[in-house]
């Protein structure tokens, strides 16, 4: 009886190991070989001698953080703003239609918006601020890349608080707390698994980004994405290329197990 | 006083999140040549558009790439879901493993990774290995989407249809299939829109002969501001809002339905 209908996930099960599977094998082994297919770690020794390198992961690193931490700064209240509205719903929608619109188009308005005449310049200027150079600087990275990912916080947020329990919080008024002692010691809290949702969706695409910095960040910032990009379309250093994408693999992990392991102690 | 402020705070954010859409939209309709300063009403852009015989190609085969990759992936998603559905025990959580690793995976990740691939396998860059791409990474999502109502699925269905002689075809078409029906439609839908949306992975596996439009965009975009490009995304907005539209309208059937049926 199994054997009979199992035919069905054939194409599935083979979808699996060549687009699975077998990608990920072969990233391992073209990150752990030289160019003559020997095995060697000379890519990983290279990466972790070369200081520009070693430099270009912090900062990817600490600019993800920026991203999400800005997304965060900027969806929390928003999400709690929605959440006590009356069209839930049709605000949520409000909030994920921006991303069926593709990316790199959101990307491309601003750099009409950010540019040196643009929209934002000509907004400084009508309050007395000279034009500065906007596009083409690391805040105008960080900017645009908390705008595209602000939906994925919103939401694991929104669904968080939209679960919490509101006679918690009428208890913890009735019993003479401040809004702010019950946001902090009872609202906050208790949406932490959506806010850790919100930085798992965040963080690791902001670690990858290669686009963006291309369009606004105008090269001046490189992150682990983008060094992959240039390594494998540039130089066409695949081994090289593989490794980087290896350590991104292995940060990312740990981002996924420092965010989710706290969960377990409650 | 707390309410003004939480209104406030919401246009705020609404008008941070519309203002770049907005922004092209309305450019796309000056006579000018930037983004800066709006001359006069004028369509020229769009007639631009349309006469530009490449950008609308690429238009046309980006849909074709998105509605075949989106299909395919869907059936092979669904019949995955089904096999996943039936297993049990440590298998089904592997399976269900391998099948998240592409949703979490970065996408400079699965491009690099599937470029290897691709080379390995000796199949050559260009449709074919673009269109493997997008059903591949549309597969996971289609699973995830079918899977919960596979598991909504009322068991006993089965056993009676099974005690009343039905066969094995039977079964899925007349009871299985209308059940999930919603899930496959909204595992449809993600993945037309993964495919649409796609530009990193399509970067890396795409040779010189073929584009789509994100990447074509991005070439044309590293060049500078260019209206017809404004007059390109205005079109595409009105796709968007069509298809979410269709997709709400669909679901909202379905949630009438249930409603009438309980």
């Amino acid at each position: 009886m199994r054997s009979k209908s199992s035919f069905f996930i054939i194409p599935y099960v083979l979808w699996l190991l060549l687009f699975v599977v077998m990608p990920m094998i072969l990233l391992a082994v073209n990150a752990f070989t030289n160019g003559q297919g020997q095995v060697s770690l000379v890519n990983l020794r290279a990466f972790l001698t070369n200081g520009a390198c070693l430099k270009m992961m912090v900062n990817s690193f600490w600019y993800a953080v920026l991203i999400t931490g800005l997304t965060l700064l900027i969806s929390y209240p928003l999400a709690l703003v929605i959440a006590h509205c009356r069209h839930q719903r049709v605000w949520l929608l409000l909030v994920i239609l921006p991303t069926w619109i593709n990316l790199l188009l959101k990307t491309y308005a601003f750099i009409g918006l950010l540019g040196q005449h643009g929209l934002i310049n000509q907004a400084l200027q009508l309050i007395g601020l000279a034009p500065r150079q906007l596009l083409f600087t690391k805040t105008a990275f960080v900017i645009v890349a908390a705008y595209i990912e602000i939906p994925f916080m919103v939401l694991p947020i929104y669904n968080s608080l939209h679960a919490l329990d509101q006679q918690i919080i009428a208890a913890a008024r009735d019993l003479g707390a401040s809004s702010w002692q019950t946001f902090w010691r009872v609202v906050w809290p208790l949406t932490l698994p959506g806010v850790r949702a919100g930085v798992q969706a965040v963080f690791i695409p902001s670690l990858s980004l290669f686009m963006i910095t291309r369009l606004i960040g105008g090269n001046k910032v490189i992150t682990l994405g983008t060094a992959i990009e240039e390594y494998f379309l540039t130089t066409m250093n695949w081994h090289m290329g593989s490794m980087i994408g290896v350590i991104l693999i292995v940060i990312m992990v740990l981002v996924l197990l420092a965010t989710s392991g706290k969960e377990q102690n409650k | 006083m707390k309410r003004i402020g939480r209104a406030l705070y919401l246009i705020l954010a609404f008008v941070l999140l519309y203002l770049p859409i907005v922004y092209l939209a309305y450019f796309s309709f000056s006579s000018g040549k930037d983004m800066v300063r709006f001359q006069h009403f004028s369509w020229v852009h769009y007639q631009v558009l349309w006469s530009d015989k490449e950008l609308l190609a690429i238009f046309l085969q980006t849909i074709i790439l998105a509605i075949l990759s989106s299909l395919i992936a869907t059936a092979i998603g669904t019949c995955g879901a089904w096999g996943i559905f039936r297993l049990r025990g440590y298998r089904r959580k592997t399976m269900l493993v391998l099948n998240n690793v592409l949703m979490v995976a970065p996408d400079v990740i699965i491009g690099a990774s599937f470029l290897i691939c691709f080379t390995a396998l000796g199949i050559g860059l260009g449709f074919f290995s673009v269109l493997l791409s997008h059903i591949a990474f549309s597969i996971p999502i289609v699973v995830l989407m079918v899977l919960p109502r596979l598991q909504d699925l009322d068991l006993t269905l089965i056993d009676a249809a099974q005690d009343l002689g039905a066969g094995r075809g039977v079964i899925f078409n007349q009871i299985v299939l209308p059940e999930i029906m919603p899930g496959i439609l909204s595992g449809l839908f993600m993945a037309l829109t993964y495919s649409l949306d796609d530009f990193a992975v399509t970067f890396f596996v795409t040779g010189n002969g073929f584009k789509t439009l994100s990447v074509e965009i991005y070439s044309r975009a590293r060049q500078g501001i260019n209206l017809e490009i404004n007059a390109l995304s205005t079109v595409m907005l009105l796709v968007v809002m069509l298809l979410a539209g269709g997709y709400l309208f669909l679901t909202r059937q379905h949630e009438l339905a249930l409603g009438a049926r309980s």
